[in-house]
């Protein structure tokens, strides 16, 4: 266990390549908004079996001097440069399909991801679900490693097309019949090639029981929802306590169990708007009333120890004895801040298991996991992955909906995203001074884009999600944007960025009112 | 018809202002009616009503074709015509753009009183400012070939431009170029005019009627598929524009057009206080990248930005044009730029900032022509924003192509044949474009290279050679060595190593030179285009004796030098074959001739012989596809296994050594004469094609090598080469080499418009071979009445290579003080110590300006200058190579210099 951690301090240290500009003051505001997800280190925790945490600390601390010394080598970003690491993620995609002469009612959806991790522990995907033609945005946030979100990003959409449609679950010689989901990827991303036939296997099985269940029309979407994140970590588990033959296999499916990821799934059906979440990503949804105020309607709750409905759910479901113990420090046993999750085996399954799976001659130290046994650790499972599924139907006037992940959360409140949404909207809209309010004559035109160019106003984002993101890490404490907070913030050396700011993923879908409009009309 | 076309025009002079102009349309087309009916069939469609296919469409009913059918997928000059900023502008840069707009300025001006139709026509005049002595200088190499094709303009300075034009700030200038016969027009009244005239002459117009795809049988346009029913026809047009690249590939067999279109802004303001009168001369201020122009007693004002932002990459309907979102806060450094030079009109007032999209091209070049792949289908498009001030000449030149065969003019800079499919993808069009665009108002400087769109095509040695400095350029997608960097010395960055003087690269390709001369090179030549021809009988021989001038029934293993000649005598391509059996042949070619050669062979083979042609060049599967049509099944097969073939030219005196020492064989002069061609093992590697011929004159070998091998050879080369001094040389190198010996380039010095006699290639001419080979009749008759010009070579006499400006090419040549022609190309001879230029040589008379014939003692009695941006140095005119300079021990002296050939 030492071993992680002081790897993690040492690998700090050994990659440290630039320092940052501007002093400390700028990010002191948010050193404390954003811990890890899993507390590792903390000497609160006495199983770990932490050779010397004080010494970590002051390796910290010594490094942290480094880094003020080595001011020479700091790095400036250009407003350019600082745009083009914005926009790197960015991904955006018009939804131009007609389904039976209807518009769909997503007009389009536009994403971004911004990484502190290294390698980035957040994921997001998109796809069309073949058989009913809906649209499913899913946003995951690793922790602990990326393994488990790689595994849910990818996975998870199939478990719901599946369990959505009829169709796409005949096979004929154990291959589908159609295809029954279409990818809306970014070209970056990346696909374990290697083991998905053995997901593909389970994900066969799930479809043969649904199948056996007799309940050729589907499930509801409710229940879809429900089931494929539950069934999805389900089949985690199971994958690694069956023997596997493959090593490479084997230690995949490994680290995705010993691994975890929160999820939030948005699925878009004509009107019909499910939103399933386990963890503490969030989606919320865009609303302007008829009299042209903007509002927020979350659609999800975050699960973790903030959560009244969550504590009580805790309580519920283990004995009383453990109701001080079930959160410490605001952490499910005082390790995890999301009180639910996927993967997490360490918090599912019992202490034998855990043992006798790890006991199989995994090199669990080359790869990068920790098995240990919080404190109180007494009736497992702690830990699920069952969502919480909300249902809107979707009116004229809901615009957007945007789904992400805690690492805007922390840094935005929900109005304070409608709000930068509704500035970016008009911005958009209107990427020119008002023709009423245009300056008459040539001069006054001039010194008013001189303005606006030294403002920076002109280099409006095109993407919402970017527009997001460069708020979340670039304002003040008062909701300024600075632009040498920004520039900071991006130029972190990525082991320390995690200090500052989590992985940020942010999909924005925005909604078209004219489509949702006729779904009414037309009955 | 014309009822109709003629009652737009009307409603829309009673509508005078621009906002009103798309009202006024719309409430026309309200009027129309639906119900029409499209004729079923045509000798000619064309596709776009815009000032292009208006333009088409005249001059082939000029020249008297009657069955022509123009077809509007909107309404007529509804696209980049109507937004269009009317300036027609003749300070262009190439001689052909020059003359196009010189026509089009005439044929504008005499088109209100032919049609009736009020054209907006103004002379201004234009004044081209500049804020640097460079941009000065570009300005004077313009002028200089502006007044030899008649086109008064003059250098003025900047107290004369504050004359001409008392609201500029002239400061800042160092001088400026007036033209004075510039003009203003409105775009749209001038397609309508044309569009009427044509209508007057029988041509049908359409309009709201939308070409969907053509048909095509067996390579041949038969047809047009349009929303409206089929057209039968023999010629399709494609005049779409912007559109035009995708309608090139809507058909069953895609022709690709490489175009992509970029958002244009410029601003439109009320009258001035005093409206600005109406002759206000036209200002260009390249260096601030704007351009004004009087308009409604405002300004009209826009420019090409450093960042443009390409649009319709996806290809989107005609409806998007009509709503483009203006972008004030794109447009302010324009602004900015328009305020500094005109300071005074901070008060004038804004009308409208029009959002414009402009076509442009890969290499800023307008795309007109035939299709390589499908007869009958002709391209004029993608205009490079000059879509008014080439339209008129670029419509005649196509019209001449479609009925006389060619253009009356050299275009091959302009062929839609010097781009192959490789310069279709999306991706590489919208990034060129956004170097195209800016580039528009950047300095245009000798030697140039595009940035974007590069690393498509490498040769295997590529890292190799990337590694020991060589510095990069690009032809046809491939990726050339231009010289090797020396570890030790540093060049110039990009930007800065613009220049019209001596480049800072000299030293470095004197040394390369100087090896090349002295000990030995290796350049990796394999962007040439190679072609191999085979036949089961003698069908291979028989068709090249037809297509090629020169003997080409030599016995097997030697090479040949020959041109491919068109019915007029002019060369189609210049290349080398050599007879590698009795029965297959091997071609070797100019880079770009990659399109236009196979389209040519293709055309004029015969088709159901078991003869084949098959592109060693590139592994490019298409060309096999097109095999498969001239082949039986079981060679087919055969075709695709052959391999491809990678070139490396080997050149200096210690050659012989190098490669004998690597093959084991000898290669003195009596076991491998000059201008032979044989197999032979080199390395380890087997099966090499191995011919006694540089391109440079110079002795030494090319070396054709299956790709797999390419690197073997190579690094065996370089090893054992060492103790013979070899080092690597780029395409500068070659070029120097090649044109002190008079080695003439195809597609620079040599075109369609060119016959072997014009240039000293009798000796690639076999007339008395027995075979009446293309282009033959032309050439006894030329022979018999003379030539009308000559390629000569020019060795500047009093030119300081420290100080002058170099010569490049489009210099005017002066003989006896009168104007004899240009040059086409230029090097420095590191041997002679001098520039070399060649050119060509015209006896114009002094009394009628007529065309005389050109004899040799013509040329020899002359004084000759060349006039470079302005300043003329004396030359010497040479119609043989200078032997006599070249003075180190060759083997079977001279034979490859007396037919002297390059590529």
């Amino acid at each position: 266990m030492s071993s992680t951690v002081s790897y993690w301090i040492f690998n700090s240290a050994r990659n440290y390549i630039a320092t940052f500009q501007g002093g400390r003051r700028l990010y002191s505001s948010v050193t404390n908004r954003n811990q890890l997800k899993w507390r590792l280190f903390s000497p609160a925790l006495p199983t770990i079996k932490s050779s010397s945490p004080c010494g970590n600390f002051a390796l910290w601390k010594a490094y942290r001097h480094t880094s003020t010394e080595e001011e020479d080598f700091h790095l400036q970003l250009s407003p350019e440069q600082v745009n083009e690491v914005l926009r790197a993620g960015e991904l955006s995609h018009k939804v131009l399909d007609f389904n039976s002469g209807v518009l769909h009612s997503v007009l389009r959806f536009e994403s971004n991801q911004l990484a502190a991790n290294s390698p980035v522990e957040d994921r997001q995907g998109v796809a069309s679900c073949l058989q009913t033609n809906g649209l499913m945005f899913g946003i995951f946030d690793g922790h602990g490693g990326h393994a488990c979100a790689q595994a849910v990003s990818e996975r998870l959409f199939y478990y719901m097309a599946v369990s959505l449609g009829a169709d796409g679950r005949r096979m004929e010689n154990m291959k589908p019949l159609l295809p029954i989901l279409q990818w809306l990827k970014h070209p970056g991303d990346s696909i374990y090639k290697d083991v998905t036939s053995v997901h593909l296997d389970h994900l066969r099985v799930y479809c043969q029981e649904l199948l056996d269940l007799h309940m050729e029309m589907g499930l509801s979407i409710e229940e879809a929802l429900m089931y494929s994140f539950q069934r999805l970590d389900s089949d985690i588990s199971l994958e690694i306590q069956a023997p596997l033959e493959d090593e490479a296999t084997r230690n995949l499916s490994l680290q995705v169990a010993f691994s975890g990821a929160t999820a939030c799934m948005a699925y878009v059906n004509g009107v019909h708007l499910h939103v399933a979440n386990a963890g503490d990503c969030r989606a919320i949804l865009g609303v302007q009333e008829e009299n042209g105020t903007w509002s927020c309607l979350p659609l999800t709750c975050d699960h973790n120890a903030w959560n009244e409905a969550e504590l009580s759910r805790l309580k519920r479901e283990h004995p009383e004895s453990e109701d001080r113990t079930l959160i410490i420090d605001d952490r499910l046993l005082g390790v995890l801040i999301p009180c639910r999750a996927f993967g997490d085996v360490q918090l599912k399954w019992s202490k034998e298991l855990q043992h006798s799976v790890l006991e199989r001659g995994f090199d669990t130290e080359a790869l990068n996991i920790y098995q240990f046994t919080p404190p109180h650790y007494h009736t497992p499972p702690y830990l699920t992955a069952k969502p919480e599924v909300t249902y809107h139907r979707l009116r004229p006037q809901d615009k957007f909906l945007v789904l992400a992940s805690d690492g805007l959360w922390d840094m935005l409140s929900n109005e304070d995203v409608v709000r930068l949404m509704v500035g970016h909207l008009s911005k958009v809209g209107h990427h020119k001074p008002d023709l009423d309010q245009r300056p008459a004559n040539l001069g006054l035109m001039q010194s008013l884009l001189l303005q606006r160019k030294a403002s920076g106003l002109h280099a409006a984002d095109q993407n919402a999600a970017t527009h997001l993101i460069r708020h979340a890490i670039g304002s003040n404490e008062y909701g300024e944007m600075e632009p040498e907070r920004l520039a900071a913030m991006l130029t972190l050396p990525e082991d320390v960025a995690r200090m500052y700011r989590d992985d940020i993923t942010v999909t924005v879908v925005f909604f078209n009112s004219d489509s949702i409009d006729t779904y009414y009309k037309g009955g | 018809m014309l009822y109709r076309l003629l009652s737009i025009v009307q409603r829309q002079r009673t509508s005078p202002g621009w906002q009103n102009w798309s009202s006024s349309r719309s409430s026309t087309s309200a009027t129309e009616a639906h119900s029409v009916t499209l004729p079923a069939q045509a000798q000619v469609v064309i596709c776009g009503g815009g000032i292009m296919g208006t333009s088409v469409a005249y001059h082939l009913s000029k020249m008297g074709w009657q069955d022509i059918v123009l077809l509007e997928q909107g309404r007529l000059a509804a696209g980049s015509t109507r937004f269009c900023a009317g300036i027609l502008s003749t300070a262009r840069h190439s001689s052909i753009e020059q003359k196009m707009a010189d026509y089009s300025n005439k044929l504008y001006l005499q088109l209100e009183q032919e049609t009736g139709i009020q054209t907006g026509y103004l002379r201004t005049g234009s004044i081209s400012l500049a804020q640097t002595q460079d941009r000065l200088i570009s300005l004077k190499r313009i002028n200089s070939r502006l007044n030899v094709i008649g086109i008064p303009s003059e250098i003025i300075s900047p107290k004369k431009v504050a004359e001409l034009h008392p609201l500029l700030n002239v400061h800042d200038l160092v001088g400026a170029m007036h033209v004075p016969e510039d003009a203003v027009v409105s775009s749209p009244d001038v397609a309508l005019a044309l569009a009427s005239a044509a209508s007057q002459n029988g041509v049908q117009i359409y309009d709201r009627t939308s070409v969907l795809h053509v048909l095509i049988k067996k390579g041949q346009v038969t047809g047009v598929e349009t929303d409206k029913g089929q057209i039968e026809c023999q010629y399709f047009v494609n005049c779409a524009g912007q559109w035009a690249y995708e309608l090139g590939l809507s058909n069953e067999e895609p022709v690709s057009i490489p175009l992509h279109a970029c958002e244009h802004f410029y601003l439109l303001t009320r009258p001035w206080n005093t409206p600005l009168q109406s002759n206000t001369p036209t200002v260009v201020d390249a260096d601030g990248r704007i351009y004004i122009r009087n308009w409604q007693g405002g300004i009209l004002s826009g420019g090409f930005e450093k960042n443009p932002k390409p649009i319709f990459t996806e290809g989107k309907n005609q409806l998007e044009i009509q709503n483009l979102r203006e972008d004030w806060d794109h447009f302010e450094p324009l602004l900015s730029s328009l305020l500094r030079r005109m300071p005074e009109l901070e008060t004038l007032e804004i009308m409208k900032l029009v959002n414009c999209p402009e076509t442009f091209t890969p290499d800023m070049k307008c795309i007109m022509g035939e299709s390589p792949v499908v007869q009958g289908y002709f391209v004029l498009a993608g205009m490079n924003s000059a879509g008014l001030s080439l339209g008129g000449g670029a419509g005649k030149y196509l019209a001449e192509w479609m009925v006389y065969g060619y253009p009356s003019e050299n275009v091959w800079e302009l062929d839609l044949q010097r781009f192959g499919a490789l310069q279709s993808s999306r991706t590489f069009l919208r990034h060129r474009v956004m170097e195209v665009m800016p580039l528009m108002y950047d300095l245009k400087v000798p030697r140039w290279d595009f940035q974007t769109g590069r690393q498509l095509r490498t040769s295997p040695l590529y890292d190799r050679l990337d590694a020991q400095g060589a510095r990069w350029m690009e032809k046809h997608g491939f990726e050339r060595a231009k010289f090797f960097v020396p570890p030790n010395k540093d060049l110039l960055p990009l930007e800065q190593s613009k220049t019209f003087y001596k480049p800072d690269w000299f030293d470095i390709v004197e040394s390369e030179v100087k090896c090349c001369k002295e000990a030995v090179c290796v350049i990796d030549m394999s962007s040439f285009t190679k072609f191999e021809i085979t036949s089961t009988g003698d069908q291979a021989l028989e068709s090249l004796q037809y297509l090629f001038s020169n003997d080409l029934d030599v016995p097997v293993g030697h090479i040949v030098h020959t041109g491919m000649l068109n019915e007029d005598g002019g060369y189609e391509n210049d290349c080398s074959i050599a007879r590698l059996n009795r029965r297959s042949f091997f071609m070797i070619s100019p880079t770009d001739q990659q399109v236009h050669c196979w389209a040519w062979l293709k055309k004029y083979m015969p088709k159901d012989s078991n003869l084949l042609l098959e592109d060693v060049t590139w592994k490019y599967t298409g060309r096999g596809a097109t095999l498969t049509k001239l082949l039986t099944p079981a060679q087919s097969a055969v075709a695709f296994t052959k391999p491809v073939v990678r070139a490396l030219n080997l050149i200096g005196p210690r050659a012989v050594d190098l490669l004998s020492e690597l093959s084991y064989a000898p290669m003195t002069p009596d076991h491998f004469p000059t201008l032979f061609c044989k197999e032979m093992s080199v390395g380890y590697a087997n099966g090499i094609r191995v011919m006694s011929m540089t391109h440079t004159g110079e002795p030494g070998f090319m070396l054709y090598i299956p790709i797999e091998y390419a690197l073997h050879i190579y690094n065996e080369m370089m090893s054992v080469g060492q103790k013979y001094g070899i080092r690597n040389a780029g395409y500068y190198a070659l070029r120097s080499l090649r044109i002190e010996k008079f080695f003439s380039f195809w597609g620079q010095d040599l075109n369609a418009l060119t016959t072997p006699l014009e240039c000293g290639g009798e000796s690639r001419v076999k007339l008395e071979k027995g075979i009446d080979f293309i282009g033959r009749d032309a050439l006894l008759q030329q022979k018999q009445n003379g030539v009308y010009k000559r390629l000569a070579m020019f060795i500047l006499d009093d030119h300081d290579t420290d100080v002058d400006f170099w010569p490049w090419w489009g210099e005017p040549i002066y003989r006896n003080g009168q104007y004899a022609g240009k040059t086409t190309s230029s090097a420095y001879s590191y041997t002679l110590e001098r520039h070399v230029c060649l050119g060509y040589v015209h006896n114009f008379s002094e009394d009628s300006g007529e065309e005389q014939v050109v004899t040799t003692d013509f040329i020899n009695r002359g004084e000759y200058e060349i006039d470079i941006a302005g300043q003329r140095f004396q030359a010497k005119a040479k119609l043989y190579p200078i032997t006599s300079y070249f003075t180190h021990k060759r083997r079977k002296d001279d034979v490859e210099l007396s037919d002297f050939h390059g590529k």
